[in-house]
């Protein structure tokens, strides 16, 4: 079977959850090849390896430089040439996309992103990837496939429910060599963020989400998030007033989630935010206006002030955790 | 300075949006507009000038239909100098890299007619939003690119970006001529001004053929695209569930009982 590369998703060389999906998915469709870009710990080799990598690419992250994504989608689209592989994986990250687009020109090659699910032609292993993309505002799916060279895919978290598989994952070191003119843009800072603790929101089987209607204090979607185990988010509204930072926005210019539950508090329901969590499994609104759009597609609502809703149900939760 | 703002004219999100049979978006069914995206892209481009001084022009690029001449109007009557129309029955449901190709190869005649340092887009577009052009263009121009700044300065020749990620804030640096995007954090867009939509109407609009860019027919449009649509369906909407109001702070207990039948707690 061909390989199937997989741009391996990892934060300062630890394998994020969407590495795992997207190798689960790579089986599906061939044989999987993680790549690496970074210093590879035995940590990180064992858990591609327990997720079915034959192979593991690694690249040198100091021979790529201080520069913006073009070097990485060099060195990738260098990869594809000498392997042919059967499909390209990388996650549906700003970076990944970006990596994606420049790939899929540099090798000729068609790109399909934000994919929630990835299965083999005719659902028979080994064959070509056929994507499945959740559309305007969630209310279209879209299935789709590469018609013209290796098929360059990136992959929302969640598409899969990562399985494990034992894979040999030779270790191979990718020579680099860079042009010139992917040095163009140079990184001059970058400020780690704070981890804050909670589940990563896109990964998140529960989403707590505040909006204007807080009024700025975030602390009783905080607390109910933390007796729920949950993510918290936040509308464009709070991040435009300050409240919440930008990474934690959800909607169409922040980020499309797709939770088990998501909690919407104090938010309205505006098309934009609709974009981003529309296709949870399951959603709840607290809100006090009745006419709130949100309420249209809310599996469970309440009417009520959340500075009094939310501390009382953290309560109640808290109290039947025991 | 000259600068290039690439605006796509989108069906508005809040219609109803649908696809044809064919699996092409319905750009007939709902009104369009200039890309709320792209607006901070043009407002970028004029704050830009407005440091610059009077010798910046802003150009206005769109690969589109014959309406999509609205969104360049919409972006004259913000500011911007002039317009340019790609417009081409053969580029008709064309993928992200054949788009891609047109709008090089337009801005390969911008840069041979009076040049550009500058190419600026949106992060995204409203109806598409895959957020790949900026990066896509960077590579088939051979310029660096500086995608999602979140702020952007130029400074002489130097652009510095601010992006703000998932894990990390970065700033970068890049020497022009340079490919950019900027999200929806550089701040509001103009609304046109009543002399703006005056001084609009006396501004060129330039509208080129496939023919005119050096594009073959075939190197575009939906059958020779790099992708295809196989299958579009309607998710079945929403309904709304039950809706308890809150009285004498029975709501909180209530959405409790129902988070513990779906077994979240
Ligand atoms: C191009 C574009 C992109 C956009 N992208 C996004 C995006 O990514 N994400 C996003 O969220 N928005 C986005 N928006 C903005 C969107 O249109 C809405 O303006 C925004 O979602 C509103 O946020 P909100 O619901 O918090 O605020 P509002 O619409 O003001 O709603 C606040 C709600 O809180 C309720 N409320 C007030 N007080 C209380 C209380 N004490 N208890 C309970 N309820 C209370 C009110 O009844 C009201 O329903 C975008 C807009 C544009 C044009
Ligand atoms: N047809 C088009 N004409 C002009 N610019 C476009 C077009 N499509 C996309 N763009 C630009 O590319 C950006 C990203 O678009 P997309 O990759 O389609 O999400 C947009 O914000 C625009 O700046």
């Amino acid at each position: 079977m061909s390989e199937v590369l997989v741009l391996v998703d990892h934060v300062g060389g630890s394998v994020r959850k969407t590495t795992h999906e997207m190798l689960t998915i790579a089986r599906r469709i061939g044989e999987p090849s993680a790549v690496f870009i970074g210093q590879l710990s035995d940590d990180a080799a064992g858990a591609l390896r327990q997720y079915g990598a034959a192979k593991i690419y690694v690249v040198d992250p100091n021979a790529l430089g201080p520069y913006l994504v073009a070097p990485k989608a060099e060195v990738l689209a260098q990869l594809v040439g000498s392997v042919t592989p059967a499909a390209v994986l990388v996650s549906s990250s700003a970076e990944g996309k970006e990596v994606a687009a420049r790939v899929a020109v540099r090798t000729d090659s068609g790109i399909i992103t934000d994919a929630v699910d990835v299965q083999p032609e005719g659902g028979t292993p080994g064959g070509a990837p056929v994507t499945t993309q959740s559309v305007f505002a969630g209310s279209y799916t879209v299935q789709a496939t590469v018609t013209r060279g290796t098929p360059i895919i990136a992959v929302k978290p969640n598409a899969a429910t990562p399985e494990r598989a034992e894979g040999a994952g030779t270790v191979e070191n990718v020579p680099v060599s860079i042009s010139s003119s992917a040095k163009g843009a140079r990184m001059t800072g970058v400020e780690p963020k704070k981890a804050s603790g909670r589940p990563e929101l896109t990964e998140a089987a529960i989403v707590v989400a505040g909006g204007r209607g807080t009024g700025g204090n975030f602390e009783p979607v905080e607390a109910l998030a933390d007796s729920l185990g949950a993510a918290v988010g936040a509308s464009r509204a709070a991040v435009d007033s300050g409240w919440y930072p930008h990474s934690f926005q959800i909607g169409q210019t922040g980020k499309v989630v797709s939770p088990q539950l998501y909690v919407a508090t104090g938010i309205s329901g505006a098309i934009q935010h609709r974009a981003g969590m529309q296709t949870s499994k399951t959603i709840v609104a607290v809100n006090k206006d009745e006419e709130a759009p949100i309420f249209e597609l809310a599996d469970f609502g309440v009417v009520g002030d959340l500075h009094t809703v939310l501390p009382a149900a953290t309560e109640e939760i808290e109290k039947r955790k025991g | 300075m000259n600068i290039v703002v690439c605006v796509k004219y989108v069906p508005d999100a809040t219609g109803d949006r649908r696809f044809k049979p064919d699996n092409t978006v319905d750009r007939a069914a709902v009104d369009g507009l200039l890309s709320e995206l792209d607006e901070y892209a043009v407002e970028q481009a004029l704050q830009i000038k407005e440091k610059q001084g009077d010798d910046t022009e802003v150009t206005v690029l769109t690969v589109g239909p014959e309406r999509a001449v609205e969104a360049i109007r919409k972006s004259l009557q913000m500011g911007a100098d002039r317009g340019v129309h790609v417009l081409d029955d053969a580029i008709a449901g064309s993928d992200a890299l054949a788009t891609s190709l047109v709008l090089a190869q337009a801005l390969a005649k911008v840069r041979s007619a009076g040049g550009w340092d500058l190419v600026l887009c949106g992060m995204g577009s409203t109806d598409g939003a895959m957020g790949v052009i900026p990066a896509m263009l960077s590579e088939r121009l051979d310029v660096p690119g500086a995608t999602f700044g979140s702020s952007i300065e130029v400074d002489g020749d130097t652009v510095r970006i601010r992006r703000d990620g998932d894990t990390a804030t970065v700033t970068a640096e890049a020497v022009l001529p340079l490919v950019a995007s900027v999200t929806d954090m550089t701040g509001e867009a103009r609304y046109p001004s009543f002399k703006g939509i005056m001084a609009a109407k006396k501004k060129t609009v330039e509208t080129w053929s496939l023919a005119d860019i050096g594009v073959e027919p075939s190197q575009v449009g939906l059958s020779s695209s790099w992708t295809a649509v196989e299958s579009t369906e309607a998710r079945p909407p929403r309904t709304a569930g039950e809706v308890v109001s809150d009285e004498g702070g029975s709501g909180a207990k209530a959405l409790v009982d129902f988070l513990t039948s779906k077994k979240f707690i």
